[in-house]
């Protein structure tokens, strides 16, 4: 099969981008990757004498969430429930015209074509995404016995990948569900009890500083999630921050 | 030809070693550790817990990974699950049983002291997880679940979900921007090392290239802890992330560090079988499925072409059940590899390549039912119908092997310290624990027990015998050597960039994975490995001359760390191959056809071969030299590995 591909091109963060139009060559196979698509096409490009395509990846077994771009329109392509790198070519058809764009957010960058910067999730994560727990201070693993359903529901949040999807699909550019995600795992555990109020309070702060918009309900990150991370943890992180506002009466600042 | 000292405790009984050990090291003053500063490369498994740790106690740690965040290390890839000497399950295991059983799976060729410390810590590293909110699965009384794995005889692995190395490394993750947060760990995202920095014998830096805006920086500390993972993807396919390289560890090496038995790679047994040319990686499939999944090809090559429903039972071949029936389907992945590739090699694999075989779920699902199938292994399941478009539930898959895990790696002593002073070397990174071959479940185990628990110790062992650069002030950015480290690696790059041929760098590094894998893959031979050495060297005079690098160095430039990183594969496959052919035993993944049974099975030669092989470095397109670490047996009784 054969593709056209109007493809985003932005030299750097400070440079207007625009799109390129690419044509493949006729001879991409279904059971390519899209980015391996990506790669034939680089490959080409390169032998012209020309700059190769920019994006991130690294797994290309959909688990490190480095992989991301919008293929018509939608974070991660057509593809339910799959990151770009497990979005095959058989999703597409011979002929088909493609529009591949980065994530769009003011809280994500474009650091060079499809490539953004993504910083702001590891911030909103060191705002409070952890457990303190000292190297060496952890009791026997058996002495905190967890519920399965508990235990698995964290795990349905702890799922994951911070690939920002969840941003790039929301009309506000929010990062309510992966902010959500991170909370909620931790939260709902008995060990993130003892730090769950200051928890919420600074990762929901982080959030807003790094400029994420608000939540309005369209769920599009939950369509657009790899992993499927349901929407429901937004409404309990909801809960968590208001109970944690009323408890706490202070304003919230970073400690020391 | 020198006999290295591992520097093994061996005074007193195995299990009181390591914490007789603990307790001679010095400690570093809590009031002196924030004069010391700790550079760590590489923020998976190993490299995330060590951070966190070190930070944690006081020293200034800045952490450097190639990635957009240390999040996405490829530690986050590995499925199957952690190993620890638990014996929840009461079925009889032990911390004795878990070192006996790695001694014994790495085919007799690591340390025991090593191995036995591995063991011991296994337990506190599921403790520590639990506790950071890792989400192990459990049971319905609440207590954590476990499961048999890779052919052990005991349920001692841990687990979440598939995702069981996601989830460790997010733990670590958690823990290193804790630290973050505090001020104590600097985070250096999208730099990758490209020198190490060696001042009167130890290592006192790094350089780096800042990936964003190719700015080549030096960074200086008391110490370099490297734990950037394995050397896979020299094969060029292999089920590593695309951006995993041997760069770190292969500069190091070019700066005086020991290089260890850089022929033990690991094949792992199943993956799905590679499709076309234009492959870029290949994924792996959890062995978790040879607990319910049966192996098979057909019996006669002449049925290879028909649907595998066509065949009938008495056509099969389960040739792990017949070949090994003790273990059947649950035999090492060494031993399923390598007769996957013999089935292979009969002209009996499935699928239009010929390279594969049938992993069978017909049985298990009529024994379980499909909803427990679907239980146990929907997300593989689900995984497989995405990628190969075939529907698991109802015809057989097909999976082969693919490299997967490197045992080999630089040097290090009990200390995970390298004979460069100063030089630490953690997880995959480092050659110890695992032996010629790696216990499924394992390497979570290594990483977390070297970052968590043996490093912070052991690094700050060496930092209290040496006065901080905070103190001394004796080399900044202006000193030769920091000039001349930087200076080298911009004019590598500046190199790279000229060349301006003809081929690109994955045209390189494609035909260095194939001649890596015909000849140093699941079987090799004295000729193979003589020709590899020789077209390799052939391979890397035509990259300096014929390999094209678009773009500059002054901005983001994806094919650049492609280059530079393909420049060192080709140095380091040729030492894979090298070890090889010196190597003339077989011994866990290393299988060396002149080196059989009648049967056809791994012989190994204890009387000559029962060392570490560590290399040093003598310069470009120069011959290195092999020195030796004996290795001593005290407690595990040395046997031709048996799985009948």
């Amino acid at each position: 099969m054969k593709l056209t591909l109007n493809v985003w091109r932005q030299k750097n963060a400070n440079s207007p981008g625009h799109f390129e139009t690419y044509e493949t060559p006729d001879d991409i196979n279904p059971d390519m990757s899209f980015l391996e698509m990506l790669d034939v096409v680089n490959q080409n490009l390169i032998l012209d004498g020309n700059e190769p395509i920019t994006f991130d990846h690294d797994c290309r077994e959909g688990i490190c969430g480095a992989c991301g771009m919008v293929v018509n329109g939608e974070p991660h392509g057509p593809q339910r429930a799959a990151t770009t790198c497990q979005l095959h070519m058989r999703k597409f058809k011979d002929g088909d015209e493609l529009w591949i764009e980065p994530w769009r957010a003011a809280g994500f960058p474009v650091l060079k074509d499809l490539m953004v910067d993504r910083t702001a999730f590891d911030r909103i994560v060191s705002a409070g995404g952890y457990i303190s727990v000292r190297t060496g201070s952890a009791p026997d693993a058996n002495e905190i016995p967890i519920g399965k359903e508990t235990a698995d529901r964290a795990m349905d949040a702890a799922a994951c990948i911070g690939c920002g999807a969840c941003v790039a699909a929301c009309p506000n550019a929010s990062a309510m569900l992966f902010t959500a995600a991170k909370v909620r795992h931790l939260n709902m555990l008995p060990q993130g009890r003892p730090e769950k109020d200051r928890r919420v309070m600074r990762m929901v702060a982080q959030m807003d500083a790094e400029g994420f918009g608000g939540c309005t309900n369209h769920l599009e990150c939950e369509a657009a999630c790899p992993k499927e991370i349901s929407t429901d943890f937004i409404a309990e992180m909801n809960r968590d921050f208001v109970q944690a506002m009323v408890r706490s009466r202070q304003p919230v600042t970073k400690p020391g | 030809m020198a006999t290295l000292d591992g520097k093994c405790p061996t005074n007193g009984p195995i299990e009181k070693r390591w914490e007789k050990h603990r307790f001679d090291m010095k400690l570093v003053n809590p009031a002196n550790k924030r004069k010391y500063k700790v550079l760590m490369v590489g923020t998976g498994l190993a490299g995330a817990s060590a951070a966190a740790t070190m930070g944690e106690l006081g020293y200034n740690v800045t952490c450097f990974c190639y990635q957009d965040s240390p999040r996405r290390a490829h530690s986050i890839a590995a499925q199957g699950g952690i190993n620890a000497a638990k014996n929840y399950q009461n079925d009889g295991d032990s911390v004795y049983r878990l070192f006996y059983d790695t001694v014994k799976g790495g085919d007799y060729r690591s340390r025991e002291s090593n191995v036995h410390r591995l063991a011991e810590i296994s337990v506190n590293i599921i403790d520590q997880a639990a506790a950071q909110g890792v989400p192990f699965a459990r049971e319905y009384g609440g207590l954590l679940a476990n499961r048999s794995f890779g052919g052990a005889q005991v349920s001692r692995t841990f687990y979440a979900r598939g995702q069981t190395g996601q989830q460790l490394l997010l733990g670590a993750y958690s823990a290193l921007e804790r630290q973050i947060d505090a001020g104590k760990v600097e985070m250096k995202t999208r730099h990758e090392m490209m020198e190490l920095i060696v001042v009167d014998g130890r290592a006192r830096g790094i350089v780096t290239r800042n990936l964003i805006t190719g700015q080549v920086e030096s960074h200086l500390g008391d110490c370099v802890v490297i734990a950037t993972g394995g050397y896979g993807n020299v094969f060029y396919l292999s089920t590593n992330a695309m951006g995993c390289n041997g760069t770190a560890a292969w500069r190091s090496h070019r700066k005086g560090a020991f290089f260890a038995n850089p022929c033990y790679t690991q094949i792992h047994p199943t993956c799905i079988p590679v499709k076309g040319n234009y492959q870029s990686k290949l994924t792996l499939m959890s062995e978790s499925l040879r607990n319910d999944g049966r192996v098979w090809v057909p019996k006669s090559a002449d049925d290879v072409a028909k649907a595998a429903g066509d065949i009938a039972e008495e056509d099969r071949d389960y040739y792990l059940e017949r070949r090994y029936p003790a273990f059947g389907n649950l035999v090492p992945r060494d031993v399923a590899s390598r007769a996957a590739k013999q089935v292979c090699d009969d002209g009996r694999g499935v699928g239009a390549t010929g390279l594969g075989v049938y992993l069978d779920f017909a049985d298990a699902i009529e024994r379980l039912g499909k909803k427990a199938v679907s239980d146990r292994y929907g997300n593989l399941f689900d995984m497989y119908q995405h990628i190969t478009d075939e529907n698991p539930y109802e015809v057989p898959m097909r999976i082969f092997p693919a490299v997967h895990y490197t045992m080999g790696g630089l040097w290090v002593d009990y200390n995970l310290m390298s004979n460069l002073e100063g030089l630490f070397v953690l997880g995959e990174a480092n050659f110890s624990d695992h032996g010629a071959n790696r216990l499924g479940a394992s390497a979570l185990m290594q990483g977390l027990a070297d970052g968590y628990f043996v490093a912070p110790y052991t690094v700050g062992n060496y930092l209290a015998r040496v006065q901080p650069l905070s103190v001394t002030k004796d080399l900044d950015r202006d000193s030769a050597e920091v000039k001349e480290a930087r200076r080298e690696v911009k004019g590598r790059l500046k190199r790279l960039l000229e060349v301006d041929g003809k081929k690109t760098v994955d045209d390189f590094h494609r035909e260095l994975g194939k001649l890596c894998w015909e000849h140093c893959g699941m079987a090799r031979n004295e000729s193979g490995l003589e020709k590899a050495i020789g077209e390799i060297a052939a391979l890397r005079e035509e990259f300096w001359d014929n390999v094209r690098v678009p773009g500059s160095n002054d901005s983001v430039n994806p094919e650049l760390e492609k280059a530079s990183r393909v420049s060192d594969f080709l140095e380091l496959g040729e030492l894979m191959c090298r070890d090889a052919l010196e190597r003339r035993e077989s011994c866990g993944g290393h299988f060396r056809e002149e080196s059989a049974t009648e049967e056809g099975e791994a012989k190994r030669d204890d009387e000559n071969f029962a060392h570490v092989a560590a290399w040093e470095f003598t310069g470009e397109n120069q011959v290195p030299i092999r020195h030796k670490e004996a290795l001593e047996f005290e407690y595990v009784k040395l046997s031709q590995r048996s799985y009948k």
